[in-house]
């Protein structure tokens, strides 16, 4: 198979390894196998193989590449691997013992070039892809819906500062127009993340990172933190609403109409450790939040409360 | 095998692991055919790579300090804060100390107490300087308010300069310790190998200073 | 300020019925195991043949000691942490989150620091001076003092379960959560006093054997003959010099934010809690490697000696290993591709971090083709070996897709991501220590492990880990993060109790092991090693009787080949008697026994939890005491121990005749087969 050598040749290979179809066949069901496991696996309702936008689309056909790719050799490498140390077995007596056949120039520059072309290769989808895929890019020309994102002590706050409405644990967007986040941390790191809409980015304090997704079919998507944040972290995950324009729309006027407005004191309530019983909205934003937050101006979060006589309670915070 | 399987085969042992070569046998540097090398140059070499782990260790203050010259948070920086003429007799100090380091890795080579005694005293002397003015800089600064806590810049300035200031003084404790042994103990050869990995953690000190004189000082009051 | 600092009844935590239910029954067995010794009246002989032992082969063991106990604690760890997600949907689970965060926080650090690295650097301390055909490492007191701080280590992260808690922060504490305004409680301060302690530890280990790999070795052993252990061992151990530096730095800093109020890290006064990232990586993936080379390195001995043929492309396995040991260095960022460094940066990082796939594939051709051609026998450590490469291929191809930036940033912190480092650090780490356990340990104690046993626990393992991990490879991709004390997604739930029975079925493959050594303890006489090369080894460990006697070999071996002693016994085999002549004997010098490891372990758990209680008297003591420790260990004269002739004599020849014996069987046995 791999055996090129003239040398090796001369001294007798087994002249018809009977591995050698059972490794083409079984490479092929193993890959299947893993192909239906990915499969079931992307039929779930979160899945990232089940994408609802171009970014997680985008991010999984390089997932999906690089996979194939590389199963192209770690599938028949798996079973020679078994299938040379059966056949190899110091019992069976058909096997050739050769032991001084330690070195060969040829395989070994075979095994050299191998795994470098797959990197090389590799190399390239990561290359193009990373840069197709940057968070920081936007995804078309068309004019984003801003929304800027605060990780609190354990929520998530959305501001949508063209409609000055602020949303807490729930995201909702237009389907089908390019989204624009500003994301920050008013305390630990966190990484602000739905899976089905593509790319994560870290929520740091101090720092804004950008993000652009883009929601192509309406519907609900779990949000979560992916960097783990505290005692509270299981329980800082949202949900993402993709829903029409004009849904939208109506959506902004509710929230315009109802809840507290989000001033100097809410803010500091929310700096507090705390779990929301339920999603909220406020009815107007403080001007200039979000980059009074991430240029430090206002006080980071509080942290747990000295005081606090349980410590293993998380409280709930209400609007 | 020529030399070393010779003498094996004699029926000496000249690898008692550790110990010095038999007198006719050699000092093998351990690159394969000798065999181990001798104990003296296995002391020197794990010394010498305790103190790359070391310089690896300042590097990272290094790195922390870079990033971090101009988070001031609102403090003073460098140009405000830092006192050449202080740091120029630091320097000189510790240089001059590195010199009469030297002077005692003559002395000790000739077996010489008094001039071994004399040396590493003077060498003392001017690290115990050196540690008295770095103590008075550092109080100095905080008691304008620019202490470690002001600023992140200043916390990688205390953190950077302190944990050479904090090498010096364990170097001064061993100093003082290597006094005590060469009278007690005479010049034994484990006495010998001692003073030579002193000897390299002195002048490795004085190396990365000559980088914190560079990089902190000198860059920090010059650029503007 | 009083008496005992920050420290209070408060801090034993009698509310909370796991860690206190725990740790009493640990404090019962380690009182009772203590009772039991004194009663036998073995205390003098643990203190004197072990505690203040500096043979590198019983420290060694030692180091493996610890290892196993504290993977049975991490793996405690781990079916809590799987039964309260198998549990925990749509509810709160048994644990409390806080309780939860520390499991896992402990779980990887335990695992990482306390059983990989021991069981590492046991076996290192073991074979490498055998290898290299000497007596004893560089500093053998160094070595010691080494084993005292990692186990001192590891006594305080376990004293965390009783007095106060652990860091809730994970297994690696990233500020700014880690600061002290988000964890203003002692348990950050456990993991970081318990690591700058073990860590000291850990970088004299790695001054050590780079000294000892690169200044001692036997006459005639080139650096194109020592073995790939011995080789793998360099790489790690130059990783660990270089290495563990920045990860004692980075705590430095952590700490001094947390006692002082510098801002290093911290949310204010300018700090960036991003350089803890960089720094902590900067150690970080180095230390991986750390890890895996030396299995690597055991992974080339075992399938060498188990398929009768030399490592196939010798030459090649060291620029391999070397290479890795570089590019090592070259990779951290992508740990944090998802903190937006721009695409330039990930990119070269993400394929940086690929270019390491190049020589760890050809590690695994060259192991294919070791086999190849080969004799295979399908002892214990080969099935580990095999179990492997089958394994760690997988786990290999998640890490490669991992280095892909646009995947990572859906994968990153997943359980995907979480999958693949068990499948790594289980597959090629924890598989390669049982490998060289169970091939090695015949050489430590004399006699061979239970086959029987054996491969009944490598089974369960390997099933076991699948059923465990294989759906961590499914719950990731369908977008569950790690860590999760609780979840509302109910796809997840069935492949969470998958997991959990995965995790029960490694259990059993643990009680296999434990009563693998049981059995073969009881049978010891049946099972002697009496030549000391009970598997036809190719290295010089089998040249010597199984265990070695104190000064490992009477004289020196020359070497004249890359396998040594395979060399040796092909002559023999040819000439039809041993190839050296006796030797005329000579009393050896060896390092004489001493306590400065265990005194400095012992002042270095004091000073730690002082410091970690705020009980600074203590602290001051316990520095006085260490330095007080140093200059009696200064101070000493007489510093080695005569081993008399007669006794080198006595050792040697009676394995020259167990050998001359075998060898001579083995010319009848052949003659008669002619």
């Amino acid at each position: 198979m791999l055996l090129l050598d003239s040398e090796d040749r001369s001294r007798g290979v087994p002249a018809m390894a009977p591995w050698r179809g059972i490794v083409a066949r079984c490479s092929l069901a193993v890959s299947f196998l893993l192909a239906a496991l990915a499969a079931s696996a992307s039929c779930r309702a979160d899945s990232i193989l089940s994408p609802a936008g171009p970014v997680a689309a985008g991010d999984r056909i390089i997932l999906l590449d690089a996979v194939f790719i590389m199963l192209a050799i770690v599938v028949p490498t798996m079973l020679v691997t078994v299938a040379f140390a059966w056949w190899y077995r110091a019992s069976n007596m058909r096997a050739t013992y050769r032991p001084d056949w330690t070195y060969s120039g040829r395989l070994e520059l075979l095994v050299w070039s191998i795994p470098t072309l797959v990197i090389f290769f590799l190399g390239g989808v990561i290359w193009i892809g990373s840069h197709r895929l940057d968070p920081f890019e936007p995804l078309s020309s068309a004019k984003p819906l801003e929304i800027e994102v605060v990780a609190l002590d354990w929520k998530w706050l959305f501001i949508y500062p063209e409609q000055n409405v602020a949303s807490i644990n729930r995201l909702v967007v237009p389907v089908g127009r390019p989204l624009h986040f500003r994301i920050t941390s008013a305390s630990v790191f966190n990484a602000f993340f739905v899976p089905r809409l593509g790319s994560q980015i870290y929520a740091m304090n101090g720092m804004t990172s950008q993000l652009n997704l883009q929601a192509d079919e309406p519907g609900q998507y779990l949000g979560l933190s992916a960097h783990f944040s505290g005692d509270g972290f299981s329980d800082m995950h949202f949900a993402a609403i993709a829903e029409p324009q004009a849904q939208f729309a109506r959506w902004v006027a509710q929230a315009r109409a109802h809840g507290p407005a989000l001033d100097d004191a809410a803010y500091r309530g929310l700096l507090r450790q705390s779990v929301p019983a339920a999603p909220y909205t406020y009815r107007s934003v403080e001007q200039g939040l979000f980059d009074a937050v991430a240029m430090q101006k206002l006080p980071p979060g509080e942290g747990p409360n000295p005081h606090q006589i349980a410590p293993h309670a998380i409280p709930q915070a209400t609007p | 095998m020529s030399a070393p399987s010779t003498a094996l085969r004699t029926g000496r042992d000249p690898y008692h692991m550790g110990h010095g070569p038999a007198a006719d046998v050699p000092e093998y540097t351990g690159h394969g055919a000798g065999g181990p090398s001798p104990k003296r140059i296995v002391v020197g070499y794990g010394f010498w790579i305790f103190i790359l782990s070391d310089v690896i260790l300042f590097s990272c203050f290094f790195a922390t300090y870079t990033v971090l010259i101009d988070a001031r948070a609102g403090g003073p920086g460098p140009q405000q804060l830092f006192d050449l003429h202080n740091t120029a007799i630091e320097t000189a100090c510790l240089l001059l100390s590195s010199f009469t380091c030297g002077m005692t890795s003559l002395a000790v080579a000739r077996h010489n107490l008094l001039w071994t005694e004399i040396t590493l005293a003077v060498t003392g002397l001017l690290g115990l300087t050196f540690i008295g003015l770095e103590v008075h800089e550092f109080l100095g600064l905080m008691a304008q308010g620019a202490g470690p806590t002001r600023s992140a810049f200043l916390t990688s300035f205390f953190a950077l300069v302190g944990c050479h200031g904090v090498h010096v003084t364990c170097g001064l404790l061993w100093l003082g310790t290597m006094m005590a042994q060469f009278p007690a103990k005479g010049f034994k050869e484990s006495i010998l190998h001692r003073y030579l990995c002193f000897s390299l953690f002195w002048h490795a000190l004085d190396i990365i200073w000559i980088g914190i004189f560079t990089v902190v000082y000198l860059i920090g009051t010059i650029t503007p | 300020m009083t008496l005992l600092g920050k420290l209070d009844w408060s801090a034993i935590p009698f509310n909370q019925p796991i860690p206190l239910v725990a740790a009493a029954v640990v404090l019962i067995v380690v009182l009772g195991g203590l009772i039991w010794v004194a009663a036998k009246g073995w205390i003098p002989y643990l203190w004197n043949e072990w505690i203040t032992s500096v043979d590198h082969k019983r420290i060694g063991i030692m180091y493996c000691l610890l290892g196993l106990v504290m993977l049975l604690r991490g793996f405690i760890d781990a079916i809590m942490m799987r039964g309260q997600q198998a549990l925990a949907f749509h509810s709160a689970g048994y644990l409390p989150a806080s309780h939860f965060d520390q499991i896992f926080s402990a779980h990887g650090t335990i695992m990482i620091f306390f059983v990989a690295m021991p069981f590492v650097i046991g076996l290192m301390n073991v074979i490498v001076p055998l290898q290299l055909g000497v007596r004893d490492v560089a500093f053998p007191t160094l070595n010691s003092v080494s084993f005292w701080l990692t186990a001192a280590g590891a006594l305080l992260v376990n004293l965390s379960l009783v007095v106060g808690e652990f860091a809730h922060t994970g297994w690696l504490p990233y500020p700014p959560l880690s600061e002290l305004r988000y964890s203003p409680g002692v348990g950050v301060d456990y993991y970081c006093w318990a690591l700058q302690i073990s860590g000291a530890g850990t970088l004299m280990t790695g001054i050590n054997f780079v000294t000892t790999i690169l200044k001692l070795r036997a006459p005639g052993m080139h650096y194109t003959r020592m073995p790939m252990f011995c080789w793998t061992a360099l790489a790690s151990n130059l990783l660990i010099v270089a290495a563990f530096p920045v990860l004692t730095a980075t705590l430095a800093m952590l700490l001094l934010d947390r006692y002082v109020g510098f801002h290093f890290f911290t949310n204010t006064g300018g700090g960036n809690s991003m350089m803890f990232m960089n720094l902590i990586w900067a150690w970080g993936h180095p230390e991986v490697y750390i890890l895996v080379l030396p299995a690597f390195g055991i992974y080339s001995e075992v399938v060498s000696t188990f398929s009768n043929k030399p490592l196939f492309g010798y030459r090649s396995m060291i620029y391999a290993t070397m290479a890795i040991c570089i590019i090592s260095f070259m990779v951290w960022l992508h740990h944090f591709f998802t903190m937006g460094a721009g695409a330039d940066v990930n990119s070269i990082f993400g394929i940086a971090s690929m270019i390491i796939a190049v020589p760890t594939g050809v590690k695994i051709f060259n192991w294919l083709f070791t086999m190849y051609g080969g004799s295979v026998r399908f002892h214990t450590p080969m099935l580990w070996t095999i179990g492997f490469m089958v394994t760690f291929t997988i786990g290999g191809m998640t890490g490669v897709l991992l280095a892909v930036p646009p995947a990572d940033f859906q994968l990153h912190n997943s359980v995907f991501l979480v999958a693949h480092f068990h499948n790594v650090i289980i597959g090629a780490v924890l598989f390669g220590a049982f490998a060289g356990y169970v091939y090695w340990f015949p050489k430590a104690f004399g006699f061979t492990l239970d086959e029987r046993l054996g491969k009944w626990a490598f089974w369960l393992w390997l099933i076991g880990f699948w059923v465990a991990w294989a759906p961590g490879y499914v719950v990731g991709l369908e977008g569950m993060t790690r860590r999760l004390q609780h979840y509302d997604v109910a796809e997840w739930r069935p492949w969470l109790i998958v997991a959990e029975v995965g995790v029960f079925i490694i259990l059993l493959g643990i009680i296999a092991q434990i009563a693998q050594i049981v059995v073969s303890v009881r049978t010891r006489e049946q099972r002697r090693d009496v030549t000391g090369d009970p598997w036809d080894g190719r290295n010089l460990e089998w040249a010597t009787s199984s265990p070695p006697p104190p000064f490992n070999f009477a004289v020196l071996p020359d070497v004249t080949d890359q396998e040594p002693y395979w060399d040796m016994k092909e002559r023999a085999r040819e000439i039809g008697q041993l190839t050296r002549p006796e030797p005329q004997y000579e009393p050896i010098l060896m390092p004489r026994n001493s306590p400065t490891g265990f005194v400095t372990a012992f002042l270095a758990v004091a000073t730690g939890f002082a410091l970690i209680w705020h009980i600074w008297w203590l602290v001051l003591l316990g520095l006085a005491g260490a330095y007080a420790t140093f200059v009696v260990f200064a101070w000493r004269d007489h510093d080695e121990e005569l081993i008399p002739v007669e006794e080198v004599a006595r050792l040697d020849r009676a394995n020259r005749a167990a050998r001359s014996a075998a060898l001579q069987h083995r010319q009848l046995r052949r003659e008669s087969v002619e």
